[in-house]
């Protein structure tokens, strides 16, 4: 079973980005970028497969500019078996991206395709379904679990108030969320051998999709909210606050 | 302008947020209609119907609809959608599953986890993390959005609508069916709805301590319990406890945020709360700058104090 795992190229989760002062955009300039931490979970769930027996092939995708190669790259150090960059100037949305992975689908004939269940940057938590809305295919997001037999993938999803589990027939969509597993680190070996792993090169126009945005950002602004950030010294003095200065209680 | 808002609810009653995101909904302009599909949702659907600034509630029966699985919900709601302008649903599990998967069926790109309406066509949102907030517009002829719940006030009781029931024949199961769910029965206020949160983090060490020094403060707050990651992932409060950019946004009165350091990815999910109490024993630890009111100490002595001291 082949089984793609499509990773997106994100400021790095440690990083505090700044809004451009003229409300432009986010300042992404000399900013560390890393693989969405989702997706690493996603590359780990498939490379599990593999190690079970499950899946023979695991193929990395991404699209977005030539630097989300390296993104590939690390994929493929963690052990995937090859990339496809798909690439694109724009900067994508959710349903150009699945558009796009739709058609590479099409030529990869995967049974499996397993997602992040949001990117960090954008935080849109909406690739995955609509990829499966465009294939005709069941979905299971939020996974915390993914058991595969033969042709039937039984998942359990965090949902509001606890988990659920649904059974479905592959081929399928799985996206992930935190507790799925937790994704190894890539050995110096491995880190070597994937740089002559192959990465094959595809534009948009090749797939017969259109990346251009949908929406329009009018702008993008600070959050408000300053805060006091008084010091207070004993328990009775916070009570006292939150009674009488802050009126919460 | 109409708009179809997605009921959230659990076939038998209707869920907080569905009142929520009328209120977004209901500023967009023009009528809004509820769906509530479901199976044996009578109930949902009369709740529906009594919510001030609905104008109908169409009411969806079948088997495929009990368990709100996005393949039957998504395509009854794309079978509907002909007259709506807007498509609206609150940005719950099922409201996250099942919208993008109507939004790519009608070829519009969704916007997701709206926290204001500036018009018809534009609306704010979080990005990185609650970091910045983005105005988009959405030039689509049919607009699909999810709507931040803690982020609108519920709307109140005091309509009449009419339910009128409408033909499920489009909600199709599709290569998906409903093995069980593991639904914790709550006796606390919701999280994301509830005025007062207490949350713990990895300070706590176990599961006993966290329920041992939370819950006596949560019960004589009435508040409901959070958590964050790192608390949930060392298996101290189940998953859905969890607050932040990946987990729950609250957005209470009062957030207590207790032997938790302040990642930006819990500040995302609870930095809207109207007054912040951060407890830390580390004066340096980031949550007190995002705090109203800061105690440095340990939590293992302060929050029983705390309880007592109310
Ligand atoms: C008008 C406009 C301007 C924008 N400007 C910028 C900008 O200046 N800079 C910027 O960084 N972003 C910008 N964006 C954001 C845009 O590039 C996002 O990538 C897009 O909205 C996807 O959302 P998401 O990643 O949150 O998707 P989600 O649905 O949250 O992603 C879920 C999963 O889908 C998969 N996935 C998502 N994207 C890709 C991808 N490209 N390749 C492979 N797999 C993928 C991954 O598995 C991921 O975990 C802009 C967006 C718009 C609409
Ligand atoms: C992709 C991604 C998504 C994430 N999503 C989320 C999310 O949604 N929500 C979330 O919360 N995190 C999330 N995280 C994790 C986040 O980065 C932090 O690791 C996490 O929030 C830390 O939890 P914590 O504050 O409990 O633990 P720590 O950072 O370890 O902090 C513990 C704090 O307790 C204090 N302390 C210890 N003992 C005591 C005591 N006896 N009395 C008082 N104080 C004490 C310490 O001083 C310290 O400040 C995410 C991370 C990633 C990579």
């Amino acid at each position: 079973m082949k089984v793609l795992v499509p990773v997106k190229r994100v400021v790095d989760f440690n990083v505090k980005v700044r809004v451009r002062p003229d409300g432009s955009g986010v300042d992404l300039q000399n900013v560390k970028m890393a693989m969405n931490p989702f997706d690493e979970i996603a590359v780990e769930e498939a490379l599990r497969l593999r190690e079970a027996g499950k899946a023979s092939e695991i193929v990395v995708v991404s699209v977005g500019p030539a630097q989300a190669a390296e993104t590939i790259r690390t994929g493929l150090a963690m052990g995937a078996d090859r990339g496809i960059l798909v690439k694109s100037d724009f900067s994508t949305e959710p349903l150009g991206v699945a558009k796009a992975l739709r058609a590479v689908v099409e030529a990869e004939q995967p049974r499996l395709v397993i997602l992040g269940k949001q990117a960090i940057d954008d935080d849109c938590n909406q690739t995955g379904q609509m990829l499966a809305a465009l294939l005709g295919w069941p979905q299971a997001t939020f996974a915390s679990k993914l058991v595969i037999e033969g042709d039937a993938a039984t998942v359990t999803r965090e949902v509001d108030g606890g988990h659920e589990t649904l059974a479905l027939t592959l081929p399928a969509i799985v996206t992930t969320d935190l507790r799925l597993n937790e994704p190894r680190y890539a050995s110096l070996p491995n880190i070597m051998k994937a740089k002559k792993k192959p990465i094959d090169e595809k534009t948009p126009e090749e797939l017969g999709v259109d990346l251009t945005p949908r929406l329009k950002v009018l702008k993008v602004v600070e959050p408000k909210g300053q805060r006091s950030g008084t010091r207070v010294a004993t328990v009775a003095e916070l009570v006292d606050k939150l009674k009488n200065e802050a009126q919460v209680l | 302008m109409t708009t179809l808002l997605i009921a959230e609810h659990d076939n038998g009653s209707l869920k907080e947020p569905t009142a929520r995101a009328l209120t977004a909904a209901l500023a967009i302009g023009g009528d809004v209609q509820v769906l509530v599909a479901g199976k044996d949702c009578g109930a949902a659907a009369a709740e529906a119907a009594r919510l001030a600034g609905v104008t109908k509630v169409l009411h969806a029966e079948s088997d495929a609809l009990a368990h709100q699985l996005a393949e039957p919900l998504a395509a009854l709601i794309v079978a509907l959608a002909a007259p709506y302008d807007a498509i609206v649903a609150a940005a719950t599990s099922t409201g996250k599953n099942t919208m993008p998967r109507v939004a790519a069926l009608l070829d519009v790109m969704q916007v997701s986890d709206v926290t204001g309406v500036v018009a018809a066509d534009t609306f704010e949102r979080p990005i990185y993390a609650g970091n910045a907030i983005e105005t988009v517009q959405s030039p689509e002829a049919k607009r699909v959005l999810t709507v931040r719940s803690s982020a609108f006030k519920a709307a109140e009781a005091g309509g009449a609508a009419a339910v009128e029931p409408v033909d499920a024949a489009a909600a199709v199961a599709a290569g998906s069916a409903f093995v069980g769910a593991e639904i914790a029965r709550l006796e606390r206020p919701e999280l994301t709805s509830a005025r007062i949160v207490v949350s713990g983090g990895r300070a706590f060490q176990s599961a006993e301590n966290f329920r041992k020094y939370l819950e006596p403060l949560a019960d004589k707050l009435g508040a409901a319990i959070g958590a964050s990651r790192a608390a949930v992932d060392a298996g101290y409060a189940p998953n859905d406890y969890q607050v932040g950019q990946t987990g729950k946004v609250v957005a209470p009165d009062l957030y207590i945020a207790c032997g938790i350091s302040g990642a930006i990815q819990h500040l995302a999910g609870m930095k809207d709360a109207k007054v912040i109490v951060a407890i830390n024993k580390d004066p340096d630890a980031p949550i007190f700058q995002v705090a109203d009111y800061g105690l440095v100490g340990d939590v293992f002595t302060l929050l029983p104090e705390f309880e007592k001291a109310l």
